[in-house]
């Protein structure tokens, strides 16, 4: 199993005003962002990124905009930072949202510059984004998997032409000249992830043979890898575990009090992350008809995607860390307990190649953000290894 | 009630017709027709009612699966052909009424009077002025505040309804969303077009409208030649429902005369 470090670089000292005012997210004015702090904090994470080259651990990042969970606002950006402060670590886009961008061949290009300097490290996530991205983005919900699609072919098919220029002359987007320098050094293009809840997302990454990432659910992961599996089945190859990623809160300490209090404290995550102003949690045509009925019936009260082991959603904003280790939100304690709780998780789901780590969350301090890297890195994670070997090569998306 | 579904320029459209007289085609407001709501039987007893629902709302499908408002007002007037109209009143309630605009200004062959109702579609305002309340942005509560003078009325149980019922609401809010997220419910170049509308024109307006207010219904009076605003006491966004009848004696006031007094 390779583990994927993670951080949203959140701006914790906003929450407490945004929990007043009902929304971390699109509404929360940024005057509640001093720039100091935030100078100092960004740094701190950067710091933090580099830790795990050193230790082992592979990284993640991901973006989102208009909030105070999450000040990386531009994967691109963060990761040519950390190319250049890590040598062996790979580096795990997810990822960019791409019916939000106006400009797939863009995302190609930056893509393509990634694996070039990171020397074909970079691993790729498009991804559909969050409702709640779709107001800072101002993208239209509407037909945004139809957008989606369309620039993800556009993306992969930019990276993996040598004989350009090409035209595009779609339903979205359109270019006559499509040619990008430089090109990625990973042939055709770097591994490409895709992530999401459902089964039908499952599906649909099985059939281009992506690796696919859920998060934080036990109850949602399982399903979801079953319909990739037997899709892969149906279309005559066998998915192996290195095209499954789960994500999960991480707290490791030398005692399980110690590792419960880090990760309670990373988990403010998952507390805080659903805090949003109700009228940007569902926009049209984000979710689907069914979902949308459901939501009606329950006049307009939502689960989140937090689920316990029979599915019944679990209020993320008040659960306990108990209650996160049994949805599987959170690995919690010391390495036996981490180590054994990843592995009753990753045998329930038919096994998983990938383990992405939120390893820092909101008010887990710079000191314990360390401790926990280096003891999870030095403890847990060579236990994973023999848990999955790896597969000798890596299998790169079609 | 009894609906059609009819083919048109290769889409299928579902809709109610119902009265006898001068024909009128009722274009709906985002929100869907609504014909349970007693607008329609109160038209109907004058006119002969033509109310399709919108691609994207109801049974109708998308056009293709996308669509842009220039293709429901091209399919329109291929439904105006079809049905043969002649001298007919094109009636158009908020997002209805920007369809029906931008139908008016491609051809006003077929009809001879428009009633547009609390319109979207226009920008008059600066580029950091807000000409239309972003309707996306606020919880139900503060919306129905804005778009009702009485909001309890524009109030829907959605726990009692049936699953068929809740889908054609999902499926309309998506629809509405799709055609005007962005620029938002309206079309950057259809006010300097306006002009075109040669024909006796009402404008009627909820007097207590939040979504788009009596004052952008002056700007809509100032852009097509000789149309007429009047206002409706007691009733927001949507005076058809809010305050059905003052809205027919109003329209038919307007047909009777002819045109604009």
């Amino acid at each position: 199993m390779r583990v994927w470090y993670f951080s949203e670089m959140a701006y914790h000292p906003a929450w407490e005003e945004g929990i007043k005012r009902g929304s971390l997210r699109v509404v929360l004015p940024n005057s509640n962002y001093d720039p100091q702090i935030g100078h100092q904090l960004l740094n701190r994470y950067l710091d933090e990124f580099a830790l795990c080259d050193e230790v082992g651990l592979d990284i993640m990042v991901n973006e989102h905009h208009s909030t105070s969970t999450c000040l990386t606002i531009s994967v691109p950006m963060a990761l040519a930072i950390i190319a250049r402060e890590t040598k062996h670590s790979r580096l795990l886009s997810l990822g960019t949202p791409i019916a939000n961008r106006p400009d797939p061949v863009r995302v190609a290009e930056e893509m393509a510059w990634l694996d070039v300097l990171s020397g074909g490290r970079l691993e790729m996530g498009l991804v559909k984004g969050a409702p709640y991205e779709i107001a800072p983005a101002n993208s239209n919900p509407a037909n945004l998997m139809r957008r989606y699609w369309e620039a993800h072919d556009l993306i992969l098919k930019a990276m993996s032409t040598t004989d350009g220029p090409f035209s595009w002359e779609g339903e979205f987007f359109h270019y006559r000249n499509v040619n990008i320098w430089p090109r990625p050094l990973q042939q055709p293009t770097p591994p490409v992830w895709m992530t999401g809840l459902s089964v039908e997302t499952g599906r649909m990454a099985a059939e281009r043979g992506h690796v696919v990432g859920t998060l934080l659910s036990l109850s949602a992961a399982g399903p979801m890898f079953a319909a990739y599996r037997q899709r892969a089945r149906e279309l005559g190859w066998t998915a192996g575990p290195d095209r499954f990623a789960y994500a999960a809160v991480v707290g490791v300490g030398t005692t399980r009090e110690e590792g419960r209090r880090r990760a309670n404290l990373a988990a403010d995550y998952v507390r805080t992350s659903p805090i949003v102003a109700e009228p940007f949690t569902n926009p049209p045509g984000y979710n689907s008809l069914a979902a949308n009925i459901a939501m009606l019936k329950a006049d307009g009260k939502r689960g989140g995607f937090v689920r316990d082991r029979h599915g019944n959603p679990v209020d993320q904003t008040t659960a306990s860390i108990e209650q996160l280790i049994e949805s599987g939100t959170c690995f919690a304690g010391s390495p036996d307990d981490v180590y054994n709780q990843i592995k009753e998780l990753h045998d329930s789901v038919g096994g998983f190649g990938n383990l992405l780590m939120f390893g820092q969350g909101g008010f887990l301090d710079h000191a314990d953000t360390v401790a926990n890297i280096t003891l999870f890195a030095k403890e847990v994670l060579p236990r994973l290894r023999e848990l999955n070997p790896e597969p000798k090569t890596a299998v790169a998306a079609e | 009630m009894t609906i059609q579904t009819l083919s048109i320029a290769g889409t299928s459209l579902e809709l109610i017709e119902r009265g006898c007289g001068r024909p009128l085609l009722f274009l709906h407001a985002g929100e869907g027709p609504a014909p349970e709501r007693p607008w329609l039987d109160l038209l109907s007893q004058k006119y002969r009612v033509i109310a399709p629902w919108h691609p994207g709302w109801g049974n109708s499908p998308l056009i293709d699966g996308n669509g842009t408002v220039d293709d429901l007002a091209y399919l329109y007037l291929d439904l105006a052909d079809q049905l043969g109209l002649e001298n007919a009143t094109l009636v158009g309630a908020c997002f209805g009424g920007w369809v029906a605009a931008e139908l008016m200004v491609r051809s006003t062959a077929r009809f001879t009077q428009l009633v547009l109702v609390d319109p979207l579609g226009v920008k008059f305002g600066g580029r950091d002025e807000r000409d239309i309340a972003d309707m996306h942005a606020l919880p139900r509560a503060e919306y129905l505040k804005m778009a009702w003078a009485d909001p309890a009325r524009g109030e829907i149980d959605f726990t009692k309804l049936p699953d068929s019922e809740l889908a054609a609401i999902v499926r309309g809010r998506e629809a509405f969303a799709l055609y005007g997220w962005k620029p938002y419910m309206h079309n950057p170049r259809l006010k300097r077009w306006l002009h075109r509308i040669d024909r006796p024109t009402l404008l009627l307006w909820g007097a207590e409208d939040r979504i788009v207010t009596p004052a952008y219904g002056e700007g809509w009076r100032l852009a097509i030649p000789g149309a007429r605003l009047e206002t409706i006491p007691q009733a927001g966004h949507f005076p058809h429902w809010e305050q059905p009848e003052a809205f027919v004696a109003k329209v038919s006031a307007f047909l009777d005369a002819g045109g604009p007094g």
